[in-house]
């Protein structure tokens, strides 16, 4: 591939990031499938665009405030009955320390 | 029951209302035509028995007793499984949430039970809502009710053939690019993109949050407009709900257009490749002008950089909150060594293909050394892609294009090609970028018996417009008296 807009090492580092694990063959594909999007992105750079503002809200809206009212949430055991692992009345994980 | 089951929303509450038949009557019936169906379209993930029999014998009761009922008493709506149900499977079509029962209901599902409205299932749809054939669903492809080989479209694709193939008469689904217009084209019926903020988005799974919005679906503009007056107002649970008053939009659909200025977006339209999606927008304009509403050219010149722009800006988004699905407080969780292997582990077998692709895309986007390039950029041709709607809204109150560039196009057609698929969306987009208001409505059939939809963009909270507009297309060309010929 001549000069690809992404390349493998780079799509494993992304994956990497993303916490996502990818299979060699999963990798390539994925490379040649960001390759052709990104190429046809490249579109872009025939707008100069260096002196308009980005758009991250499309309408203008400002943080809302509310009173800090306490309420009741929801409930702990049914919320812990989606959980995978619970115990002790919280979530249970893989093992993050070791603990003398 | 008369004309069951293509009776409308509000002759099934007006029977349910009179005392013609009762809720549970009405619900069982459409149970058993889902139950039929459902195996040949596989628009449903789940069909609550209970939970909509429950929901008819309230409503019953309330008729009993004489008080009063709501808008849609006793009227079947399907939701799109990612619409949080309090105690129904809610699983965004994906392995990773395949068994995830949510303690809660979101606002819109909490708007239809004080509407009298029976819940009776949850529809297939594009995994996680990324999509536009729905065969990205990790479970089944729904199949278009006018030609089985056809896709229904999407992400919301099994809500807009369930309504389509009469197993309810309304549905829900959620629009980010597209979303439930361009299934609504694909399968012949009417859906609403609300303007961003109309309705509130609490309890419906994120996707890209600047962009989602909950839409309205039916085989009528009327009937989309009455589902649209019972979900839209304002909900502090959702802080980018708007604080405005909704309108009447039922009203709205019998205003005409006399004196309305349409848009038209000339070289989009005669850009058109596909004749019959051509024509079918012409009809529509034709049905306009006819009722009184003056054409003027306006253009949109930088919608053709939209699929860029929202290929970047929604996957940066949805990277971001799909980070959520790790394992740990809900859903699947395939254990690994240690913390970051089960993270690893449950999202690359949770995640279907085209999830995983968007995840990756957009956490490159938002990446060190790319942000600028990508991301940044992207929504800075947001702004100009903003811009052209202003600049058309100054001399029209709608823009009209087609909602998609062609008919449905077949299962299998565009799998192996993504860039292909996203193209798809080309019309669509660029009214979710500028958080506008839109409907697509069918507005004629092609050569070969598929549904053409025509789309009208509003100004936003201007969604009053689309309905009157919409009620001219469907009164002048629309598929009001056609049915699904593959169901025969």
């Amino acid at each position: 591939m001549a000069d690809p807009k992404i390349t493998f090492e780079q799509v494993l580092h992304v994956a990497k990031l993303a916490r996502l694990t990818l299979s060699d063959d999963e990798a390539r594909e994925m490379q040649e499938q960001l390759d052709a999007i990104l190429g046809y992105m490249e579109g872009l750079d025939e707008l100069d665009v260096s002196d308009v503002p980005p758009t991250f809200h499309s309408i203008p809206m400002d943080a809302p405030m509310r009173p800090d009212v306490p309420q009741r949430c929801s409930d702990r055991a049914e919320i812990l009955e989606q959980a995978p692992e619970s115990e002790s009345g919280g979530f249970s994980v893989p093992l993050v320390l070791e603990v003398e | 029951m008369s004309d069951f089951p293509w009776q409308s929303a509000f002759e099934i509450r007006e029977q349910v209302a009179g005392g013609a038949v009762s809720a549970v009557d009405v619900t069982r019936a459409y149970l058993a035509r889902a139950e039929e169906l459902n195996p040949t379209l596989s628009c449903f993930l789940t069909v609550d028995h209970e939970g909509a029999l429950a929901a008819a014998a309230q409503v019953d009761r309330m008729r009993d007793a004489g008080e009063d009922l709501g808008p849609l008493a006793g009227v079947p709506i399907a939701l799109k499984d990612n619409l949080c149900t309090r105690g129904v499977r809610t699983t965004c079509a994906s392995q990773i949430l395949g068994d995830y029962i949510p303690p809660y209901d979101a606002h819109v599902v909490e708007a239809l039970r004080a509407s009298g409205a029976v819940i009776l299932g949850k529809t297939n749809m594009d995994e996680f809502a990324m999509g536009s054939s729905n065969e990205n669903s990790s479970f089944a492809n729904v199949h278009n009710p006018w030609a089985l080989d056809r896709a229904p479209g999407g992400s919301s694709g099994g809500s807009a053939c369930a309504t389509a193939a009469g197993l309810v008469p309304l549905a829900l689904g959620s629009d980010t690019g597209g979303s439930v217009r361009q299934p609504a084209a694909f399968c012949g019926i009417t859906a609403i993109k609300p303007t961003y903020g109309r309705v509130s988005r609490y309890g419906l799974v994120a996707f890209a949050s600047s962009l989602d919005q909950i839409g309205p679906m039916a085989r009528s503009v009327r009937e989309a407009s009455q589902l649209l007056q019972v979900v839209a107002g304002h909900d502090r649970r959702d802080a980018t709900s708007a604080d405005r008053e909704t309108n009447d939009y039922v009203a709205a659909c019998e205003r005409g257009v006399s004196g309305l200025r349409v848009g038209v977006v000339r070289d989009l339209i005669d850009g058109l490749q596909d004749a019959d999606v051509r024509a079918g927008v012409e009809a529509a304009l034709s049905a306009l002008e006819k009722q009184g509403a003056s054409l003027v050219d306006v253009s949109l010149p930088h919608a053709k950089h939209a699929v860029s722009v929202y290929y970047l800006i929604a996957t940066a988004e949805a990277s971001s909150n799909l980070a959520r699905f790790d394992g740990i407080r809900y859903g699947l969780r395939v254990p690994g060594e240690d913390l970051t292997e089960t993270y690893t582990r449950t999202r690359a077998q949770g995640f279907g293909p085209e999830v995983r692709r968007r995840i990756m895309l957009g956490t490159y986007a938002l990446s060190a050394g790319y942000y600028d390039a990508f991301y940044l950029k992207a929504q800075r041709v947001r702004t100009l892609i903003r811009r052209d709607y202003d600049t058309a809204f100054e001399s029209c109150d709608v823009v009209c294009t087609p909602t998609t560039p062609t008919p449905a196009f077949a299962l299998g057609e565009k799998t192996s090609n993504p860039l292909d698929m996203y193209l798809a969306d080309i019309f669509t987009l660029p009214p979710s970028l500028a958080g506008l208001a839109a409907i697509s409505t069918p507005c004629g059939l092609s050569a070969s018996g598929l549904p053409i939809g025509v789309q009208l963009v509003a100004p936003p909270f201007e969604e009053g417009s689309l309905c009157s507009a919409g009620q001219v297309v469907e009164d002048g060309c629309g598929l009001l008296e056609s049915r699904p010929t593959a169901l025969d």
